[in-house]
């Protein structure tokens, strides 16, 4: 019987066979090229990666991007414009998951607003773009229209000249997309916790505030965690908005992100593959780096925190 | 201040309802504001530009959007396109990954738990960070102007993978393979015939949000594709931004509701299991 049942086991290969082609193909090698991209010479419209040469001293291109002002820019851009889209995103999301999963509150039409919530994350990002960009335009734009004529302004203002309004009209629009999904997601998470926590909160008279920092938030880590590190990926990689909402990335490179960076290295004319490369490998380093310090420390707090509290419960039961 | 039994102050409940009512609006305004846009003449939008009153120019902008021959934007031939490329790839992604997850969950092989924490290894690893890369590759291989480099690599979708084996683990019945198997079911079509059927709810939810993925892409289309009949509606709407339309108020926002509508009614259609499947995502661990 375990003979005949051994005769199967090529098909746990067999059918892992394409998954594994695709992915070496299409991700493993590209993802060498880039590397190698990296420490070459190449650059130039015509130019084919078979024709390029490592670099006398390999790692120039690093060298000049750690030296390029516009990455520094870029980089710390994507980084400021991430963080005022995340802290708000994260506030708004576990106070919406807490309202909606509140027993004693019973939100009305939850499911209505859930989905009004969520609708923007559906929609095109290119769309959301130059739909803010014609709803902010100047001198005509409704956003104009409406201050002037309730007299905040006395004439249309030329909105995107503005650094931080360009800045954080990208983070405004991540936020307006994301924090439905961070909402459903959070609420999945409260749902998955154990009602009688809840209820033993409630007995003990605890009110709404209390339970959710005593119960909700602590046992929610795990996922905020996971919403903290996708984000964060995800937030690094941020094109499509800074690249369609202002033009050349607003004053100053205001809205110039780091992939935005890398794009306009290697097709915007200037076809720096190379510089580009490099520019993309510091960036996934660095994802990396950041996310593997926020799995790390989270992890290990959540750990100890888990047994401290252990600690505390078994006291209660022997005192009890 | 005496509370009620919600637990929550009259103030307080009245403060949430007033954010949650708030949120929607901004939710929705924005399309509102396009969708009535699209609808008024140029002239009109320059006089009050905000008005959710729709008028009767929505011919006019449309020709001004696509008349004139040669202004680029064309949403039909961006439809067909992005109907191509994510038909294509979301029925190559679910279909793999499902049968890379019946290979996990159904096989003994040495490999197996290796093969699983690699998936899980690649997950999370940026897409976007071998984009040169791949753009060289496809060079290379003459594939640049060609749907094909935006559809195959949906073959390997880690994250499904791993979706779809949760899915399988907590429904798959070995016993049923096996009666397959003495009715004389070869191992591929016992798959075909009998897994896919069962895994048909978890296929739904996934094709979704590869579908929307997929459509809503553009970093690879706008750096692969340089000729016009092969645009993906996001291009056609990054082309929006010219300053050929700069003057076509009404055109603009018409462009911009054409790319926006089939997926509004997509989303309207299918929000109650787009959402639930948000909430599956999450819960992963």
């Amino acid at each position: 019987m375990k003979k005949h049942k051994n005769n199967y086991a090529k098909y746990g290969y067999l059918f892992s066979i394409p998954f594994v082609l695709a992915f070496l193909l299409f991700q493993l090698f590209p993802l060498i090229q880039t590397v190698f991209v990296s420490f070459t010479d190449l650059r130039g419209v015509t130019m084919r990666i078979a024709d390029a040469n490592v670099l006398e001293q390999p790692f120039q291109n690093y060298i000049d991007i750690f030296h390029d002002p516009t990455f520094r820019t870029a980089f710390s851009n994507t980084i400021l414009i991430w963080i005022l889209n995340f802290v708000p995103q994260i506030v708004l999301a576990l106070a919406l998951a807490a309202w909606f999963t509140n027993n004693r509150l019973k939100i009305k039409a939850a499911g209505f607003f859930k989905v009004l919530f969520y609708m923007p994350n559906i929609i095109t990002a290119a769309s959301i773009a130059i739909l803010f960009m014609a709803l902010f335009a100047a001198p005509i734009s409704p956003a104009n229209d409406i201050l002037v004529r309730l007299g905040f302004l006395d004439a249309p203002m030329h909105f995107f000249r503005s650094e931080s309004f360009a800045q954080g009209t990208v983070a405004f629009i991540q936020f307006w997309m994301w924090y439905g999904n961070t909402m459903i997601i959070l609420i999945a998470g409260i749902l998955g916790i154990s009602p009688t926590l809840f209820e033993a909160a409630a007995i003990d008279g605890a009110t709404n505030i209390q339970t959710f920092f005593r119960v909700t938030l602590p046992s929610l880590k795990t996922i905020v965690l996971f919403t903290l590190v996708t984000s964060f990926v995800g937030g690094m990689q941020m094109f499509d908005i800074p690249n369609l909402l202002v033009d050349r990335s607003g004053p100053n490179n205001a809205t110039l992100t780091t992939s935005v960076f890398i794009y306009n290295q290697a097709f915007s004319g200037s076809w720096m593959f190379n510089r580009a490369g490099a520019a993309s490998m510091l960036m996934f380093i660095m994802i990396s780096i950041v996310s593997g310090i926020l799995f790390y420390t989270m992890r290990d707090r959540d750990a100890g925190k888990i047994k401290r509290e252990r600690k505390i419960a078994d006291k209660a039961r022997r005192v009890g | 201040m005496k509370k009620n039994v919600t637990g929550t102050t009259v103030i307080g409940r009245t403060l949430i309802y007033t954010l949650l009512i708030l949120l929607a609006v901004i939710s929705v305004l924005p399309f509102l504001i396009m969708f009535a846009n699209a609808t008024r003449s140029t002239i009109e939008i320059q006089q009050r530009a905000l008005s959710l009153i729709p008028s009767r120019y929505l011919l006019d902008n449309l020709s001004h959007l696509t008349g004139g021959g040669s202004r680029g934007f064309n949403a039909m031939v961006g439809f067909r396109n992005s109907f191509v490329v994510s038909t294509g790839a979301t029925s190559l992604a679910v279909y793999f990954s499902s049968l890379t997850a019946y290979g996990i969950v159904a096989y003994d092989w040495k490999m197996k738990h290796g093969f699983f924490a690699f998936i899980m290894g690649i997950m999370m690893i940026p897409t976007t960070v071998s984009t040169i890369g791949f753009y060289q590759f496809m060079m290379q291989l003459g594939w640049t102007n060609n749907l094909l480099p935006l559809i195959l690599p949906a073959i390997a979708s880690p994250t499904i993978v791993f979706f779809m084996r949760q899915y399988l683990l907590a429904t798959l019945s070995l016993e049923m393979v096996e009666a397959a198997r003495i009715d004389g079911s070869g191992e591929f079509a016992t798959f075909n015939r009998i897994v896919l059927p069962i895994m048909k709810p978890a296929i739904a939810t996934q094709a979704i949000f590869v579908f929307v993925a997929t459509w809503n892409n553009l970093l690879l289309p706008l750096i692969l594709l340089q000729r016009q009949n092969l645009f993906t509606m996001p291009i056609m709407v990054s082309l929006l931004r010219g300053d050929i339309y700069r003057t076509e108020l009404g055109a603009i926002y018409l462009g911009l509701s054409m790319t926006v509508l089939p997926l509004f009614v997509v989303y309207f259609i299918l929000s109650k299991y787009i959402i639930a499947g948000v909430a599956l995502g999450g819960v992963k661990e």
